[in-house]
């Protein structure tokens, strides 16, 4: 930090500094969601599961972005955007090649270490399964260490599916329980149709030695999880991601706060919470 | 601790010395029985005699709306971070502020620091001025222990009478002290503030019928409590009472860009947890729709998250969030009937 010319002091490591990198690749994955694999210049992103990125359009804004691929995946890490408002429709117009700038990684990961040994259970719902797949990945990357394995996937309509090609495969692996279903089906679609609630009462699980991630929007956890204590899954086995509104991520601009009595930063003591923490908040 | 004397027919003297060096800024009048630090060039300017300012001198630290960084694009983006070095002196910042400053410096220090706040603070020469009775009623100093200097400041004035005796706090404020030849405080001199001090005692009670140590407790039990909907009921969301609050600090982050479309700001501005957005994401979803829940969020982050977290409350008492209400919100009343609720 020094002087650069007459009162104004320069700050050299600025909390606010963005990383720089470059689009490897896009695709859309469906008509509002646009997936993007990203280079770093200095090197790995150094995430781990859960966590998620601040990205910034200059001119436009900032808007917190979850990272969706597993840290076992070297050399870029990638994004799943959807077009919402104002800062993630411009992030759509960005195309290979072009350079990115970003804060973080910021957060506190999925409790992976304590699920090591357990038998997981994930739930996604519609964008939900963009954090969770930095997990899935993860644990697929890792099998050994973790017990059963299940997947339940829900979305809108076949449409909707992210990750199709993934989810596919997922589909095939004899070391994985794979189950999804849409809210509403086409003609061709032979998959289940209903709400993703209506695919845990079908689950085979040891509840004491399960760890249940949720991620999808309120209205999902309210029902899955009610599903999920019926079954007999300890409060705190049951991993959830939250969204909040965010303008910085350090724990300091106060708009994550989550509507609780403890004093919870959705951007430093989440994303991820036990439903045991957090279930006194009125809206998860 | 140093203690010196300025004797009152020298203030501006004192005031021309600290010219010399930096800006300086002090509570001037505003009409209507406001009052606000603006710069000064002159004692004349000063009232000495005020009750809290509209905004806290928290606006020196934390500017309503601050340069974070210049961006400018040329093939690829380089920004640049600084903020403005100007040396100030702020003048007469009552012991509810100091502790207000005390609170925010917590938070920007908790890792990762705000450097902005931080060098801001490197910049300020901070002169308190003791209060040697209340200001008025909307005051609750004494409930949170405000109402005495408690660190904060390079200097720290108290009316004596024809002379303020000046604490010293900081080598800086002993070299300001020592270069314009102030005398040190005599044991008389010494005696006069004892008596103040002890005066003080007299008139600086708990406001109100609550005991300070049974507050976290309060707050344990009173996050359903009906308090928070008959608050609600009188709120109009003006977020009001977060930017006149010294210990508010909640920001929003807007950019901006130039005509040359290629350069630009991203600027850092006071937000409110009262206004009806600031929790509500992309989507349409709010995690704080209701008044009641923004009202109870705003006294939780005063009396219990700050407690939880930092051991201390970020209430200083100085009263601006009762005193500028226009539904005539008052802090002290919501913290009393929520004791009754819960009945110790
Ligand atoms: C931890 C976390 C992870 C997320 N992961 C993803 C993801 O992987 N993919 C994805 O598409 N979206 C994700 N979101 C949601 C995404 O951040 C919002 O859709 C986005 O911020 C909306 O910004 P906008 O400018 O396009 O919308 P506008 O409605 O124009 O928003 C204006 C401003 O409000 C704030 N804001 C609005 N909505 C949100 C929101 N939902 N969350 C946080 N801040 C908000 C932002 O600061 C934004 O700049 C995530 C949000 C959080 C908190
Ligand atoms: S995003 Fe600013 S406090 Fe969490």
């Amino acid at each position: 930090m020094k002087t650069k010319e007459k009162n104004v002091i320069e700050i050299k490591e600025s909390n606010w500094s963005y990383r720089k990198g470059t689009i490897l690749n896009t695709k859309m994955m469906t008509k509002t969601e646009k997936w993007f694999d990203i280079k770093l210049d200095d090197g790995e992103l150094g995430h781990e599961p859960g966590q998620f990125v601040q990205v910034e359009l200059f001119g436009v804004g900032e808007a917190p972005i979850s990272i969706c691929s597993s840290p076992t995946k070297k050399g870029s890490f990638e994004l799943t955007v959807r077009a919402a408002g104002r800062v993630t429709n411009q992030m759509h117009k960005l195309e290979k090649g072009d350079r990115v700038y970003i804060r973080g990684p910021f957060g506190r990961p999925f409790p992976v270490k304590q699920m090591f040994g357990n038998d997981i259970l994930f739930v996604a719902g519609g964008l939900g399964i963009a954090p969770l797949r930095s997990l899935i990945n993860y644990v697929m990357d890792n099998r050994k260490d973790f017990g059963k394995v299940d997947i339940l996937l829900g979305c809108k309509s076949p449409k909707d599916m992210l990750f199709y090609d993934e989810v596919e495969r997922w589909g095939k692996r004899m070391d994985i329980n794979f189950a999804c279903t849409v809210d509403k089906g086409e003609p061709d679609w032979k998959g289940n149709v209903g709400l993703i609630t209506t695919l845990i009462p079908g689950v085979n699980l040891n509840p004491e030695r399960t760890y249940a991630v949720v991620v999808g929007p309120p209205i999902m956890y309210k029902f899955v999880i009610a599903e999920l204590l019926k079954k007999n899954i300890p409060e705190r086995h049951i991993v959830l991601s939250l969204e909040r509104h965010m303008k910085c991520g350090m724990g300091k601009c106060g708009h994550c706060q989550i509507d609780h009595p403890k004093n919870y930063y959705c951007c430093k003591d989440g994303p991820t919470f036990t439903y045991d923490e957090v279930k006194e908040s009125k809206k998860l | 601790m140093k203690y010196h004397i300025l004797e009152k027919k020298n203030l501006d003297c004192f005031i021309k010395n600290l010219l010399k060096k930096m800006k300086v800024v002090a509570p001037v009048e505003r009409g209507s029985g406001n009052y606000s630090f603006a710069e000064i060039s002159s004692a004349d300017e000063i009232k000495c005699d005020y009750v809290p300012t509209i905004l806290p001198p928290k606006k020196y630290f934390m500017p309503q709306r601050e340069k974070i960084m210049d961006f400018k694009e040329d093939g690829d983006v380089k920004e640049s971070c600084y903020i403005d070095g100007e040396k100030i002196a702020v003048f007469g910042v009552h012991t509810c502020d100091l502790s207000g400053l005390q609170c925010l410096n917590i938070v920007f220090n908790d890792k990762p620091v705000d450097h902005n706040f931080l060098m801001r603070k490197e910049n300020l020469f901070m002169i308190g001025l003791e209060c040697n009775k209340y200001c008025d009623e909307y005051a609750s100093c004494a409930l949170v222990n405000a109402h005495l200097p408690n660190g904060g400041y390079d200097l720290f004035l108290t009316d004596i009478g024809d002379k303020f005796v000046i604490n010293v706090n900081t080598q800086d404020g002993e070299d300001f002290v020592e270069s314009i030849k102030l005398p040190q405080a005599s044991a008389k001199d010494m005696s006069e503030l004892e008596k103040i001090r002890e005066e003080k005692k007299k008139i600086f009670k708990n406001e109100i019928d609550v005991e300070p140590s049974k507050i976290p407790q309060i707050f344990e039990k009173s996050y359903n409590s009906k308090v928070w909907e008959e608050v609600a009921n009188k709120c109009l969301s003006c977020g009001n009472c977060t930017n006149v609050c010294p210990t508010c600090y909640c920001f929003d982050m807007e950019d901006t860009l130039n005509l040359d479309l290629k350069s630009g700001e991203r600027i850092r501005k006071w937000d409110s947890c009262q206004f009806e957005t600031f929790a509500r994401v992309a989507g349409g979803e709010n995690f704080r729709e209701e008044r009641s829940m923004r009202q109870r969020h705003r006294v939780y982050r005063k009396f219990k998250f700050p407690v939880d977290k930092f051991n201390r409350f970020f209430c200083t008492g100085c009263g601006r969030c009762s005193r500028t209400c226009m539904a005539g919100i008052n802090l002290k009343e919501i913290l009393v009937k929520l004791a009754e609720e819960v009945k110790f």
